[in-house]
């Protein structure tokens, strides 16, 4: 099936056009746009950002490929970004990360069996005053966090709670983190 | 969540977050009734550029963003007539691992970082600016856009703002996880569409940046200091901070890790990092004592806990061979391992070099390997120095300087800390010979890149 924006992207790629010089510079944002809508940067959907931009194919994954947050492949629905930098370590990431590994059932790619979650190790998220922390889909935050609270989330994010909920949203519904 | 939000202490001066914790302190209503917001845009409209760029200059204002450049200075870079369009870039990538203080003012007062955004167009002429939000951060990336969408409508900008002859157009783009965006030429590489991989220096990007146009890349922090020194005045800011213009004014800094109370706190330049870490931060966790820290970020070579009097200035943290950089003081206690620290700082620099230039591929590459063999009780004593050698061989070498942001912290922890990596080394004839090291033709391959570089 090939993939086309939808009506609501293809307004908000006139709108990213009309924001730059040189339409190059649109491709970035217009890509994550595309994930959000697809969940991954299919083969499909990169051809289309091509043909839409006038550049090749190529070029496309060319850039794509240099940055972290662009996924190739599908994955799980909830994308857990542990972070196992400096003081997240120092706040017991490796702890969080060995109970995931021992709790998840995940593969060598870091996704769970029931396709659930994908389990990634990120760099420092900007968060550290309340290490450790693990965010969600590029969307949620989780803060100092512990053994217990970590079980809290991925057994109310398997239940379909909580992502991409506020946090005040959370705290209405009883969350922990 | 995101942080705390504590009562400001006593040993705080909070300027650039004044208004933080005010119930919706991020609108335009909020930030222009109850907190004066916009007072200096208006004025800045109308002003003389080269009048702004002096004030600034007179202030002292420093780039708070790593590098601690004059802001004043920074801008009056820019060609008095220039041929292209001037763009202005808001460098809001916050990557630097131990720092979450940029956040803070775009989620909680984004109104105060388009105002400074305002002033400094209007003092080096751009209509054009960006500001390059970390995609992670989300909610910093919607208040901004609600923020600019407010501003648009209240006639801040676009056309004629404030019924001026200025016009100014605010765009928020978003980038995709990689610190070297963080890197100026790295990130208007990034902004324009490509891999961000940083330029080689000069041209500098006051000169030729953005688009080929002439462009001046400010931290958010420092973007946000312009409204109030442009409100009260240059010897204002100048007292704010340890009196002499080259310590003015306030820096917010991010503590993190083994202390009472982790946050963010704004607080005069000089202040000792002791009052920093007791006073404000409530000491060590209980039973504990403070060993070291990265007093600037995981760049910043380290402190140990008997220096921890020097007062938290550029100057002052500079005679101690150290940096103030991003501002964020990751605090290490007495139950660590330093050469663990030492290994995960070299696998961030490890996984994030963009590899343009081989002694900063290889390098960082290879100390973070030797590092982990001997954290696994796998090294010898040799290793030690043959990991300070090829730091030192890292260093000053590079298209940018992420090369040296990783080789500065690891040889400040072997040299500070030497006995605990002795500690846990081999004798050389029980361990496997040392990985072999970096490529001989480096220098060959150096020159390479560089001419390429040139050519672009
Ligand atoms: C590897 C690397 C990463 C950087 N990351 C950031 C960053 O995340 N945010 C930032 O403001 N500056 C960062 N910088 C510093 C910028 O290159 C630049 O000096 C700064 O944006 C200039 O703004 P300022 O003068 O207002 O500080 C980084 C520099 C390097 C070498
Ligand atoms: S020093 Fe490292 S990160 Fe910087 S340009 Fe060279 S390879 Fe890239
Ligand atoms: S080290 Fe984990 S958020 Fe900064």
């Amino acid at each position: 099936m090939s993939y086309k924006f939808s009506p609501a992207l293809e307004k908000k790629f006139e709108w990213l056009k009309s924001r730059y010089p040189v339409q190059d510079a649109v491709l970035i944002p217009l890509l994550h746009f595309v994930q959000n809508e697809v969940g991954y940067l299919s083969l499909d959907a990169m051809e289309h950002v091509a043909e839409k931009m006038n550049i090749s194919p190529a070029r496309v994954k060319e850039v794509a490929s240099f940055y972290s947050l662009f996924r190739f492949e599908a994955g799980g629905k909830y994308v857990l970004q542990v972070c196992h930098n400096l003081t997240c370590y120092l706040k017991g990431s490796d702890q969080l990360l060995e109970w995931m590994e021992k709790n998840m059932e995940l593969d060598d790619s870091g996704n769970s069996k029931d396709g659930v979650f994908r389990v990634e190790r990120v760099e420092c998220l900007a968060s550290c005053g309340t290490a450790p922390v693990i965010q969600a889909n590029n969307w949620d935050y989780f803060e100092e966090l512990n053994l217990e609270k970590l079980q809290k989330i991925v057994e109310a994010l398997r239940a379909g709670k909580w992502a991409c909920a506020s946090y005040e949203d959370r705290i209405q519904e009883g969350s922990v983190a | 969540m995101s942080q705390r939000i504590y009562e400001a202490h006593p040993l705080e001066n909070r300027v650039v977050i004044a208004g933080y914790g005010e119930p919706k302190s991020w609108t335009l209503d909020v930030f222009e009734k109850k907190l004066g917001g916009y007072k200096a845009a208006r004025g800045a409209v109308k002003a003389e550029p080269d009048s702004l760029i002096t004030t600034v200059k007179d202030a002292g204002l420093r780039g708070l963003g790593g590098a601690g450049f004059p802001a004043g200075v920074k801008w009056s870079f820019i060609p008095k007539n220039p041929t292209k369009p001037v763009y202005l870039v808001c460098n809001a990538d916050e990557g630097e691992p131990g720092t979450f203080k940029d956040r803070q003012i775009m989620e909680h007062l984004p109104h105060r970082l388009i105002e400074g955004m305002i002033c400094a167009a209007s003092a080096i002429g751009s209509k054009t600016a960006y500001i390059y939000v970390r995609y992670e951060l989300r909610l910093a990336r919607e208040r901004l856009e609600q923020a600019i969408e407010e501003a648009y409508k209240a006639g801040y900008l676009g056309e004629n703002i404030f019924g001026s002859s200025r016009s100014l157009d605010i765009t928020v783009h978003p980038g995709a996880g990689a610190y070297i965006c963080g890197e100026e030429t790295g990130l208007i590489e990034s902004l324009e569409g490509d891999r961000g991989q940083p330029r080689l220096k000069p041209p500098f990007p006051a000169i030729s940046g953005l688009f080929g146009g002439p462009t001046i890349v400010n931290n958010v922090e420092t973007l946000a200091h312009v409204p109030g020194i442009l409100n009260n005045g240059p010897e204002w800011f100048v007292k704010l901070g340890n009196g002499t213009p080259r310590g003015a004014g306030t820096k917010l800094l991010c503590v993190s890790g083994d202390v009472k109370r982790p946050g963010f706190y704004e607080i005069p330049l000089g202040l000792p990092l002791n009052s920093l870490l007791n006073d404000i931060c409530g000491g060590p966790l209980e039973g504990r004592k403070f060993k070291a820290c990265y007093p600037g970020g995981s760049s910043s070579p380290l402190l140990r806990a008997d220096e921890f009097d020097t007062p938290m200035d550029f100057d002052s943290l500079a005679a101690k061979k150290t940096m103030m950089g991003s501002g964020a003081v990751i605090v290490i206690d007495d139950s660590r391992s330093i050469p663990e620290m030492a290994m995960r700082t070299a696998r961030f620099y490890a996984h994030e070099s963009c590899g343009q230039c081989v002694p900063c591929r290889e390098g960082t590459k290879w100390v973070s390997k030797m590092l982990k063999r001997l954290t696994m009780g796998q090294g010898s004593f040799s290793d030690i120095d043959k990991i300070k050698s090829a730091c030192n061989n890292m260093a000053g070498k590079t298209i940018c300087v992420l090369s040296d942001a990783c080789a500065m912290p690891v040889v400040s922890m072997l040299e500070k800390f030497r006995p605990e990596f002795e500690a846990i080394a081999k004798p050389d004839d029980e361990v496997q010979p040392a990985l072999p090291k970096i490529s001989g033709q480096m220098a060959a391959l150096m020159s390479l890149v560089r001419e390429r570089q040139t050519q672009k």
